[in-house]
């Protein structure tokens, strides 16, 4: 086990070498000049801008550049300065992070905590009025892009009914009732959004995986026994139907993040997506190749924990 | 199956007899047939078609501007004149939202039909050769499903739309541009399909057969092994067209897709954004239309999968 995982982590290092080296190439190659804003500004003279240029360090050739963002990130963890606001990176991040994760965790949880009973009784009862319910709710659900789920619930909820606010309000702070009603009120329609998305998806895995189990032998056995239907189901039926969903929730952690960027854009939540998309439209370099480097480390990480927690929670499955 | 066989060979074997098989039942027949029995499937065809021929013939038809701008007629409502309103400059929603369906659908079938091939062409090498190359191939498959899909994008849109623009002009350009990067970060689960179907097919009998008649290897992969893998490659082309819909119109929305001239569905939805207290159906119209394509595009798709699945036939 400890042998298999140290390869794995061996060969997620190439994999994010390769990918922070495409990001930079592509980010380099762009004819796209940082220094583009301080062109049109007729304050800051070419020799000035040439300076700046220079104690950014873009004067040198980007190959170079690249070694040395690597270096110095992997001995210092530096991930360096914004171009634009001058703070550094890493700050940045763990600044909009706790936003972003307090909408996407919730919406993870509230659908995980929703899917798995529908999935369990939409496949108990195949057939049912209850499983045509919910198949055709899956597979809308997750046919509908979530921008335009995000566009529906404003209507309703902001401009029909005025019961929620649509823009995310960041200098909220939580120190009593009213306010934490105030936070709860204006995440409302995000969670929604991607929860709804979540559910649709995780039900469809859920409800497959039980469907495969239910007519296994040892189900028939398990009912020979005499043991009650109920425990049947719960007890053996769904921990075995758990095993492929567990992985598909660790999976899809990644996939949520990168979804979390309409959504966070729809409602004004200032969280990762916003700071990808600002820092995008004003070519701030560092920040752009640092927010997609924490994104492809969550997409190894992720595909690391799925596999590990197959492997905990399957006793069959051994990893030399 | 060898019922089917007989049938056709009797059918073959003596034209004259004037007696006509009552039915060949071919695979794709059989397949039809599958699929007419996903009710939900034949309502996605239906819905599919409609929205295909609409946006094909409507704008002949239906000939109101898309261009222009009339104050006066500014945020209309729906009504007989303009079916589904108009925008905040005066134009018909209704004509915009046909020419839109053009843009996303084209969007939609040419960077799936780019990136069905790429996957196809590097799993078929890598199931085929295998070995140093497979391995390579694989590692860069790989990469690519690690490398943050929406980031990419729009990081690569951002940076290249300029140039692509002065390039192919303003609505190619963009168009040339989108296509390419749906196909090249959504090619890689074809490829792993295409290379584990290669790696099962490439040592039966009819491969070592035509090995053995002589026959090369780019007609070998092609001719004899590709069409055993369309199956699955049909599924997730139907099924991409759909998934490329949805990022061409999430493109559009953020801000980086087309220009306001060019209304494709997601920029209409994106236009719509600061009018919602106005004018909600600017926002209702497209992203319906979205809606109803991606669902229906998914119901075929779920239908194909069941029809085309071997071990269904009936």
């Amino acid at each position: 086990m400890n042998r298999y995982l140290l390869r794995r982590v061996l060969i997620a290092i190439p994999t994010l070498l390769g990918i922070s080296f495409v990001i930079f190439a592509v980010l380099n190659l762009a004819p796209n000049d940082p220094m583009a804003q301080f062109a049109l500004n007729p304050g800051i003279p070419f020799e000035v801008r040439e300076n700046i240029r220079r104690s950014l360090g873009l004067d040198q050739p980007w190959p170079i550049r690249y070694v040395k963002w690597i270096w110095t990130l992997v001995s210092t963890g530096d991930l360096g300065y914004s171009f634009n606001s001058r703070f550094p990176v890493a700050q940045l991040i763990m600044l909009k992070l706790p936003v972003t994760i307090w909408v996407l965790g919730s919406a993870y949880l509230i659908s995980i905590l929703l899917a798995i009973p529908i999935g369990i009784i939409s496949a108990v009862k195949q057939y049912s009025i209850f499983d045509h319910f919910v198949s055709a709710f899956a597979f809308i659900g997750f046919s509908v892009p979530t921008f335009f789920t995000g566009v529906l619930l404003i209507l309703l909820f902001s401009v029909n009914l005025h019961w929620l606010p649509f823009i995310y309000d960041s200098t909220l702070v939580v120190k009593d009732t009213d306010s934490l009603i105030k936070l709860l009120k204006q995440s409302a329609m995000p969670i929604m959004v991607l929860a709804l998305f979540q559910t649709a998806t995780l039900a469809r895995y859920v409800r497959a995986s039980m469907l495969e189990n239910l007519p296994l032998d040892y189900v028939r056995t398990a009912r020979a026994k005499g043991i009650a239907e109920r425990l049947v189901i719960l007890r053996h039926v769904f921990r075995n139907s758990m095993l492929p969903v567990v992985t598909l929730i660790a999976l899809g952690v990644p996939g949520i993040f990168g979804g979390a960027l309409i959504t966070e854009q729809i409602f004004r939540v200032p969280g990762i997506g916003s700071l990808v998309i600002s820092s995008i439209e004003t070519s701030d370099t560092p920040v752009i190749m640092a927010v997609n480097i924490v994104y492809a480390l969550l997409v190894v990480a992720f595909n690391l924990i799925a596999d590990m927690v197959y492997a905990f929670l399957d006793p069959r499955i051994k990893y030399t | 199956m060898s019922q089917a066989r007989a049938d056709s060979f009797s059918a073959t074997a003596s034209p004259t007899s004037g007696i006509r098989a009552q039915k060949v039942r071919t695979l794709w027949s059989n397949s039809w047939r599958q699929f007419q029995r996903h009710r939900l499937a034949m309502v996605g065809l239906v819905v599919v078609t409609a929205i295909f021929i609409g946006t094909l013939v409507g704008p002949f038809v239906w000939t109101k501007k898309i261009g222009g701008v009339n104050f006066a007629d500014a945020s209309l409502a729906p009504s007989l004149d303009h079916p589904f309103g108009t925008n905040d400059i005066g134009q018909d929603l209704f004509a915009r939202v046909l020419w839109g369906g053009r843009i996303s659908i084209a969007v939609g079938i040419t960077s799936v039909l780019a990136s069905i091939s790429l996957g196809t062409i590097v799993g078929a090498i890598a199931g085929y050769f295998g070995g140093r190359i497979d391995g390579w191939l694989m590692r860069l498959t790989d990469l690519f499903l690690s490398l943050p899909q929406l980031p990419f994008l729009l990081m690569v849109i951002y940076l290249f739309r300029e140039p692509v623009r002065q390039m192919l002009g303003p609505e190619l350009g963009i168009f040339f541009l989108i296509v390419s990067v749906i196909a090249v970060t959504s090619w890689m689960p074809v490829a792993r399909v295409v290379r584990a179907s290669f790696l099962s097919l490439k040592h039966k009998e009819f491969v070592e057969a035509a090995h053995a008649l002589g026959v090369q290897t780019g007609r070998i992969i092609f001719r004899h092994i590709l069409p055993n893998v369309l199956s699955p490659v049909i599924v997730a082309a139907t099924i991409g067209v759909g998934g490329a819909i949805i990022t061409e119109s999430a493109l559009s929305f953020l801000g980086l897709g087309f220009p306001p001239d060019v209304p494709s569905w997601g920029r209409l939805l994106y236009d719509s954004l600061n009018f919602l207290e106005v004018a909600p159906h600017m926002a209702i119209f497209p992203g319906m239309f979205i809606f109803l394509a991606v669902v229906s595009i998914n119901y075929v798709g779920d239908g194909l999968r069941d029809a085309l699945d071997p071990r269904k036939t009936g």
